[in-house]
């Protein structure tokens, strides 16, 4: 091979101009020639850094030889070993913070696209029809809950259905797959992409339960003692949104960036009135924040016709937490940036409609307790600018209800459940948990990656909880 | 996999009555909870009262007013057909205890909510008082229901076409004005009624529940459509509510939330009705 390869092969994407008119996925992939051509740069490091960088360990450099030599199948399920949703990962995972972080290559040029190699493989076994189901063992007998069908708990219960325990999802939504659902637009992840995962779990013989709400519809003592469940686990999310809480923030036309995107994605507003559920975006939208949820938030707006789409972010382009490269996107796609300004105020007119945004602008000051440097107002700097929509991304929180209605379930002050970092056992005796209400709002591998630990201590809880000072073991490095 | 309507009833003009077979939701189900439910695959979101609940049948009673397009929709649905998602018990039940004497006021379709509660309210031992209003003679819901549960009942319509003309407010003021000692009050129906029964009961300082509709979307918390301002704070009618102090709500703001979608509303229902009309229903 020889000579490093600076530059990746780009990947093609739609034309800005007329994408922000659909909601059809923006990037469109490799081609295997285009494929084979980025994973020849790779050098096949014999102490990979990429592995490492990984939440969950792929073994990138295996799957990316499997690439070289056009195994494009076999690459997929060398990727399935450590994770089973490679499809979604490919596309939503933030590879510039992980595995394309350390990428060797990337000392001296582009690091190796190994995110978009990913999407590849896993959309190339898809097109080659229905993956094959492996061989499920013989039911142990045991049956487990699995409370919420985000990627932690479609990743636990996948891996514990392979045991042959008898698996139950329970979600409280109409559609199973959590945020990928209902918070990730179709633009970036479409939805038949996740359907089909959904459909493979089904297939393996999980049960998924919609329109059930733990906590509410039966509590999960309830589902202990009235349905035999053996063991529990709890992946309900970070869904709980966080208001600013400043003046006139319950004005018409301000969303939290939960109830937008779930009434543009989950409920489908965007084809109002084919659809039944509407949203209200006017002329001018700002969006409060800069995560990913918030460049999703943004992206949607222009695509559901506002004329112009401000990010608003107290911070300043180094601290936002969105991917780089929806960053990229919502640029090209002409969302404007205001960066060091927040909100102080909404003002409305006699309807109860908000007109006005009153911002501040902000200064870095300190670093704060998560390194980023605090932002601090600037006194006297308020300033109005008119506004029709408001979408307030600024983060989301654990939804209480599961802790609220599970006695001795404990949480964190973060509403977060105390739980063990390695095994996911929570304190009350047969409940593990993964995905954000276990870590606070994450990312989809993590969550993944916390679903299938969990899996693997149930298991191991199921098959030995009769033994003596198991939970002990199990739960011996929590710390409250 | 829907959940069946096993009877239908029809109430009034524009209001139903559903018996839906939806066995987990019957299991806990209580008095001020609410359900959500999606018609069908293209259909919107929407929170209905638990008018009453059978464990042992599995069934859940709801009552409806057809308003907009998806109650409409609903309306023609009949015995036997399916609805696509009911989801519930939502937001905390009824706190009932035995206070003395309860009255409660019913405004409009707001009596179907009620009704529930008029009932629990009574098996707990209050003696309790109702007036229900409408706006004409043949909007009065559930009178003869009304009657065999409550120990008292007051009828008022708009234009005095039934029971005493004026409003149920109005009943309330004068048994409060004539010095007869009220315990608590709830009060179900529109915005403004419920705003007068809070201005009424305020000087006297009686305790005032109320059961807010705000629009909401997935009924647990998780998107703030619902938002509703009480004691000057933010709650989450969905999951702090549906019930709340009315002393502390500001009503004009939820009055106001409720029109966000007006127009969309309007463009909905008039899209259905021409649908009707070309497919020769009716
Ligand atoms: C808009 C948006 C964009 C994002 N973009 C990215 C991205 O690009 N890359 C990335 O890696 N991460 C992204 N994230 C974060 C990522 O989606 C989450 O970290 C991940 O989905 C968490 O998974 P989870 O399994 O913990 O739960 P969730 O996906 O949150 O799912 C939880 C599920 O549990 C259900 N539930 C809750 N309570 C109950 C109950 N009481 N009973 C039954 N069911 C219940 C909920 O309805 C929901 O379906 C994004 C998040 C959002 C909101
Ligand atoms: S670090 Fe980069 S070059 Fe090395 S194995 Fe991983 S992807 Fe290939
Ligand atoms: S309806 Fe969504 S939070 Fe209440």
């Amino acid at each position: 091979m020889g000579r490093l390869i600076l530059n990746r092969v780009p990947m093609k994407k739609r034309d800005p101009k007329e994408r922000i008119k659909t909601f059809e996925e923006v990037a469109l992939g490799y081609t295997p020639e285009e494929a084979i051509k980025e994973a020849e740069r790779c050098i096949l490091c014999k102490r990979p850094p990429c592995v490492k960088g990984c939440p969950v360990n792929i073994d990138i450099p295996a799957f990316i030889a499997l690439i070289q030599q056009g195994k494009f199948v076999e690459a997929s399920k060398k990727i399935k070993e450590n994770n089973p949703l490679p499809a979604m990962c490919g596309r939503v995972c933030p590879q510039e913070e992980q595995c394309e972080e350390v990428c060797i290559i990337g000392k001296k040029g582009e690091p190796v696209a190994i995110g978009r190699l990913e999407r590849f493989v896993a959309d190339y076994e898809a097109a080659q029809g229905e993956v094959e189901i492996p061989e499920i063992p013989p039911p142990t007998g045991f049956k487990v809950a699995v409370i919420g069908s985000g990627p932690s708990g479609l990743v636990c219960a996948s891996e514990l259905v392979q045991m042959g325990h008898k698996v139950t999802i329970f979600e409280a939504l109409h559609k199973p797959g959590g945020v990928l659902m209902y918070g990730i637009p179709q633009f970036r992840l479409p939805k038949e992409i996740v359907a089909r995962e959904i459909d493979y779990v089904k297939r393996l013989g999980v049960e998924i339960v919609t329109n059930f709400i733990v906590g509410k519809t039966m509590t999960l003592d309830e589902l202990r003692e009235k349905e035999g469940f053996d063991a529990f686990f709890v992946g309900t999310g970070a869904g709980y949104p966080r208001f600013m809480g400043i003046p006139g923030e319950n004005l018409l036309g301000i969303y939290s960036a939960n109830e937008f995107l779930t009434r543009v994605n989950l409920m489908k507003a965007y084809m109002f009135p084919e659809y039944d559920t509407p949203v209200k975006v006017g002329d001018r939208v700002i969006v409060v924040g800069a995560g990913n949820v918030a460049m999703d938030a943004a992206r949607c707006a222009l695509r559901s016709g506002a004329s112009e789409v401000t990010i608003v972010y107290r911070r300043s382009w180094k601290e936002m937490t969105a991917r780089i490269e929806e960053i990229e996107n919502a640029k090209e796609e002409g969302i404007k940036f205001m960066i060091l300004h927040n909100p102080v105020a909404f003002y409305g007119d006699e309807s109860g409609w908000v007109r006005k945004a009153e911002l501040i602008k902000m200064e870095l000051g300190e670093p704060d307790e998560s390194g980023r440097r605090r932002p601090v107002p600037i006194k006297g700097s308020e300033f109005r600018v008119p506004v029709d929509t408001v979408v307030e991304a600024i983060g989301q929180v654990p939804n209480p209800v599961v802790p609220q209605t599970t006695p001795g379930l404990k949480t964190t002050r973060w509403g977060t459940l105390v739980s063990s970092p390695t095994t996911g056992a929570t304190t009350k005796e047969g409940v593990f948990t993964g995905g954000d209400i276990m870590t606070g709002a994450a990312t989809v591998i993590l969550a993944a990656g916390t679903g299938k630990v969990a899996a693997k201590y149930i298991d191991y809880y199921l098959r030995n909880r009769d033994k003596p000072g198991v939970w002990e073991e199990l739960t011996k490095d929590i710390k409250e | 996999m829907g959940y069946k309507i096993v009877k239908k009833r029809v109430l009034g003009p524009d209001s139903k009555m559903f018996v839906i077979e939806a066995p987990y939701v019957a299991r806990n189900a209580k008095p001020g909870q609410f359900i959500i439910l999606r018609v069908n695959e293209r259909g919107e979101r929407i929170p209905l009262t638990v008018a009453g609940s059978d464990r042992e049948k599995g069934s859940v009673t709801i009552i409806f007013q057809e308003v907009g397009k998806t109650t409409k929709l609903l309306g023609t649905l009949e015995e036997g057909d399916e609805i696509l998602d009911f989801v519930g018990p939502l937001g905390k039940p009824t706190e009932i205890e035995n206070f003395g004497t309860v009255m409660t006021l019913g405004g409009g379709f707001g009596t179907a909510v009620l009704y529930p509660l008029v009932k629990a309210i009574k098996e707990k031992g209050n003696y309790v008082i109702t007036a229900i209003g409408a706006r004409t003679k043949d909007l009065v819901i559930l009178e003869d229901e009304m009657r065999e549960i409550s120990d008292e009942v007051y009828i008022t319509t708009d234009d005095g076409s039934y029971g005493r003309k004026g409003f149920v407010t109005e009943v309330l003021a004068d048994f409060l004005k004539e010095g007869r000692k009220i315990d608590r009050v709830f009060s179900v129906g529109p915005v403004p009624m419920m705003k007068a029964t809070a201005n009424v009961t305020k000087p006297y300082g009686v305790k005032t529940i109320v059961s807010l509709n705000p629009i909401m979307v997935d009924g647990t918390g998780m998107c703030g459509a619902c938002r509703v301002e009480v004691g000057g704070k933010t709650k989450f009618a969905c999951i702090d509510g549906p019930e709340f102090d009315a002393h502390e709500v500001n009503f004009d703001l939820l009055m106001k939330r409720l029109g966000m979608y007006r127009e969309e509303e309007k463009a909905s229902l008039e899209r259905f009705l021409e649908e009707i009309k070309k497919s020769g229903r009716a």
